[in-house]
């Protein structure tokens, strides 16, 4: 594809992006300007101005056909518009949860972390140029680490920090090691261009490079054997951006793992998949294995989104419009079921200050509703219909069945009945334990929270039935890549 | 265009049990009454169906067609044949007495009837499914549940385990069918050039008769765990036990018949030649449950326990009737899975009047109990006989067809299969004899009262039904022949 020259109408791609550095600026301005009882509503600031910004996407955004932009910095296509609505949703309703725990809420810079985290994402989806994924990859990645420990009087929150920043950085560099042998071989920084130069690699050279990116990729993505930091990252940070973490985050590096691969590399396409595939199981069945004995929620949520990219990456093994329109289903669906879990999670620890499953005991008594959501999103975690896990799998399942994958699907499925275990487990507290102490206490749930778990789990049961309109939209961003 | 029953049935459950949730939690009564009525109207429009079924055009009626997503071929595509309408009748009868049965709980009712509405709208949605991955998405539906029915209002000492136990058989043995379902599709693809789900299309999709003989084991095993067949049985005893009355009326009445019917409609139906070539050894199973079951139940000091493994053997005849894959074999399948459905939901229901009066299941220990609880007498003894295939009930129009049919096809297994006419018939005398007569045990003096009137209307439902079943057997075995030709048809007219 050719490069074309620079056009005003180049800008429109740029639309969420401008828009979020808009909202941004604004934060930081009223920041400013109100005192710390008004900063709250930093949050409906921000949650707002995503939502817009994720209307003027929408209207103004749209791809007509796939075209680079930019000096072909970035790729303008379906894929990239889908998830960046998918990073938008997920920022909006973090902001939202985020919004009545004190020590994040109240501060005008975690609206701006994640503002200017969901702006690398958008530009991690549609990079099409070395140069640009590497910033792209940064840009998303340092707010984070900052939000990770954002509670600095907090030890494991400090450690969560610490500890993502450190094996952030260490794969970002081997990363970018096979970026700059990539650059160094091919003599070009565009994707399509060291596509192009590919065939002259030698097979170990070129293997050699996508072993090292998918290091930086499979970090992002918490695949085994890269997955180690989930656990603690996510058990010390601040509870909606752990959810944060292992929802847009983990997309965002779908996103450029699905893109690279399949620009870069379709020449080896003899050798990768299998390589996935097994990545891909033993994601699945060592996230499952450990999440079973584990006594802390936020601990098994993190060792069950190891499992969960391994599933989500059944669907890429295929390596067919199928397969990767499974994927974007796959994270969409995970996307509202994970936000809802981990929303449940932050409001129960707003209140009751412990992430021990054993606590939860007769929640369901306690706080019906609550318990509720719960149900909704532990069950499409198991994938249960009508909740949207259950589409999600059977569509990853169906397209790696139909590339022949089927040891990887049965072993998809023995993964999704140890899953189910301790989902139930979960709910059996929930549900079925009951706590005399607690049972008559107060559970309050304010506003915000309350509008972002409706609406995650609304979210779960609309999209398990009435899948079609995200399936097609699936289907269009997935066409951009072939 | 005509009116959507089928789908009305379908969802009449769910919407109830969502609204349901809506009522506040101390108005307990409103809630039942509330679900009384969702449970009487579904009933009603279920046999209302079942009338309407026009059994001399047969084929499927009542159909629904919508597409749902149809880049891959799924669509919401729905209606009854012979073989299902009387179970999607049974499932309105199940739920309906059900919900009379249940009327005594008082730990959080409405979440209660909001689950089980919702497992009910599972079974309605996999009797009248007619597209594959429709026919998952609602069987599924109805597996989780369960684990919230029998881990919270279970019986406490078993409860947590029967329950993971149960849900993840169930889920294992689902998930497994998927497989091959999923194989199916994509197979059925590259033969035809059509992505379906449709299993009316799927059925004439050609598939070559290595690959069926590859997965049918799966498929059909697959379902069957929920069948209950040997081996993989053990969950259903152990969840029996443990449910709530309601729902072991549920689980052993309508969930089985699930199994077995998926098991039909996806494994026989769509795998003919599969099912030629492993039938020869899946009988065999069968024949365990059928036997082992008998004994198991006769041996049991738990009244609940006999009730469970009797389930377990008269599951097994389902399974061994299709097994025959003749004419006759299949009919008395097909009855015989509406007969054991309202008889098990009758037991199950006599079996909880009794023990939350006498707080005991032990036989041994109780006695007499016909002389205060006469309704729950007449209607065991009722289903007792069924039970035992006596002339004149349901059990022997459903029964003896799977035996003529087990005859022609394997007559040395219809010979060993006969002895659990005999065990059944010991076990279910035993029971009358030492719990509902002879002296009342002191110890209930004045403990045991009659039941509720709505307990007595239930039984009176079932009862009359297994009744009408048994002394005019052309109200239901013509509607099923006519689904049973088409299996046949199915099968190269075996």
């Amino acid at each position: 594809m050719n490069i074309p020259a620079f056009q005003p109408s180049m800008y429109l791609a740029l639309v969420p992006v401008i828009s979020l550095i808009v909202v941004a600026l604004l934060v930081l301005l009223f920041d400013a300007l109100w005192d710390e009882e008004k900063r709250r509503n930093l949050g409906w600031l921000t949650f707002g101005g995503i939502l817009l910004t994720m209307v003027l996407t929408a209207f103004l955004s749209a791809p007509a056909s796939p075209s680079l932009v930019w000096g072909g910095m970035l790729r303008h296509d379906w894929l990239s518009f889908t998830f960046a609505q998918i990073f938008l949703f997920g920022a909006a309703i973090t902001a939202l949860l985020s919004m009545d725990i004190p020590a994040l809420g109240r501060r005008g810079e975690a609206y701006i972390l994640m503002l200017v985290s969901t702006i690398g994402m958008i530009l991690m989806a549609s990079a099409a140029d070395i140069v640009m994924l590497f910033l792209a990859i940064e840009t998303t990645s340092i707010p984070l680490y900052i939000l990770a420990g954002f509670f600095g009087k907090d030890d494991k929150s400090t450690e969560a920090g610490f500890k993502y920043l450190l094996f952030g950085a260490m794969t970002s560099s081997v990363m970018l090691y096979g970026l700059s042998l990539l650059y160094g071989f091919a003599r070009t920084t565009s994707l399509e261009g060291v596509a192009a130069a590919l065939g002259n690699f030698s097979p170990g050279l070129a293997l050699g490079t996508l072993v090292l990116l998918l290091v930086g990729f499979g970090f992002k993505v918490s695949l085994f054997p890269l997955h180690f930091w989930a656990p603690d990252v996510y058990e010390g940070a601040p509870t909606p951006i752990a959810g944060f973490l292992s929802t847009a985050s983990k997309a965002a590096g779908f996103a450029v793992l699905m893109r690279v691969f399949l620009t870069v590399y379709p020449s080896l396409e003899g050798y990768w998949p299998m390589l996935i595939a097994i990545a891909a199981a033993f994601s699945m069945t060592v996230g499952n294995l450990l999440a079973i004995n584990q006594k802390n929620i936020k601990r098994m949520l993190a060792y069950s989104s190891i499992a969960h990219a391994g599933y989500a990456l059944v669907g890429f093994v295929a390596v067919s419009e199928l397969g990767v329109n499974s994927v974007v289903f796959y994270l969409g669906a995970y996307l509202l079921t994970n936000l809802a879990a981990f929303g449940a999670v932050a409001v129960f620890w707003r209140v009751t200050g412990t992430d021990a499953i054993a606590d939860y005991a007769g929640l369901s008594r306690r706080k019906p509703w609550l318990a509720l959501a719960m149900l909704a999103a532990f069950l499409s975690l198991a994938g249960m219909p009508p909740f949207g896990g259950f589409i999600a799998k059977v569509l990853v399942f169906a397209a790696a069945v139909q590339a022949g994958y089927i040891w990887l699907v049965v072993v998809g499925v023995l993964n999704s009945i140890v899953g189910l275990y301790y989902y139930l487990k979960v709910l059996n507290e929930v549900y079925h334990h009951r706590n005399e102490e607690t049972e008559g206490l107060p559970l309050p749930i304010t506003a915000p929270q309350g509008i972002a778990l409706v609406v995650l789990s609304l979210g779960i049961i609309l999209i398990g039935f009435l899948f079609t309109p995200f399936f097609n939209l699936g289907t269009v961003a997935a066409a951009a890549l072939f | 265009m005509q009116f959507p029953i089928l789908s009305v049935i379908v969802f009449t459950p769910l919407v109830a049990g969502m609204l349901l949730l809506f009522i506040p939690a101390d108005r307990k009564q409103e809630a039942r009454v509330a679900a009384l009525a969702a449970g009487l109207f579904t009933f009603a429009m279920s046999v209302w169906v079942y009338f309407s079924y026009d059994a001399a055009a047969a084929g499927y009626q009542f159909v629904e067609k919508y597409s749902w997503l149809p880049a891959l071929g799924i669509s919401y595509h729905v209606g009854v044949d012979g073989i299902s309408a009387p179970l999607v009748m049974l499932t309105g009868l199940v739920m309906f007495t059900g919900v009379l049965i249940s009327w005594g709980i008082d730990d959080r009712p409405r979440e209660f009837f909001a689950f089980l509405f919702i497992l009910a709208t599972g079974v309605f949605g996999v009797f009248v499914s007619l597209d594959l991955f429709m026919l998952f998405f609602f069987y599924e539906i109805a597996v989780f549940p369960m684990y919230l029915l029998i881990s919270i209002w279970g019986w406490k000492q078993t409860r947590e385990y029967a329950a993971m136990k149960l849900t993840l058989y169930l889920f294992v043995g689902s998930v497994i069918a998927l497989v091959g379902a999923l194989a199916m599709y994509w197979t059925a693809y590259q033969n035809t050039g059509i992505l379906t789900f449709d299993m009316l299309q799927l059925e004439k999709a050609g598939f070559s008769a290595t690959f069926q003989q590859i997965w049918f084991p799966f498929v059909f095993l697959g379902f069957a765990v929920l069948g209950g067949i040997w081996p993989f049985h053990n969950w259903s005893p152990d969840g029996h036990v443990a449910a709530p009355t309601a729902v072991s009326m549920f689980h052993a009445g309508v969930l089985m018949k699930l199994g077995a019917f998926a098991a039909l409609r996806v494994g026989i139906m769509l795998l003919p030649e599969g099912a030629k070539l492993h039938m020869n050894w899946i009988i065999l199973l069968a024949l365990v449950n059928v036997v082992y079951g008998a004994f198991i139940a006769s041996i049991q000091r738990d009244f609940k326990y006999v009730i469970g493994f009797s389930s377990v053997s008269h599951m097994g005849l389902v399974m061994m009737g299709f097994a025959t894959l003749t004419h006759d074999g299949m009919v008395g399948a097909g009855v015989q899975m509406f007969s054991h459905g309202a008889m098990t939901a009758l037991f199950f229901a006599v079996v909880g009047m009794v023990y939350d009066q006498a707080h005991t299941r032990d036989i041994p220990r109780l006695g007499g109990v016909s002389k205060v609880m006469l309704w729950p007498t007449i209607a065991f003894i009722v289903g007792g006989l069924v039970s035992m295939g006596m002339p004149g009930f349901s059990g022997f129009v459903a029964e003896f067809p799977i035996f003529m049919g087990v005859w022609q096809s394997h007559p040395w297994i219809a010979l060993v299969a006969v002895i659990s006419i005999v065990v059944t018939a010991s076990y279910i005398i035993r029971i009358i004899r030492s719990v509902f007569f002879g002296d009342l045990p002191a110890e209930f003096d004045g403990h045991l009262h009659d039941v509720r009137v709505l307990d007595k209307i239930a039984l009176g439902v079932l009862t009359v039904v297994l009744l009408v079943l048994g002394a005019y057997p052309p109200v239901m075995v013509p509607m099923v022949e006519t689904g049973v030709q088409h299996v046949l048809h199915l099968l190269g007219g075996a």
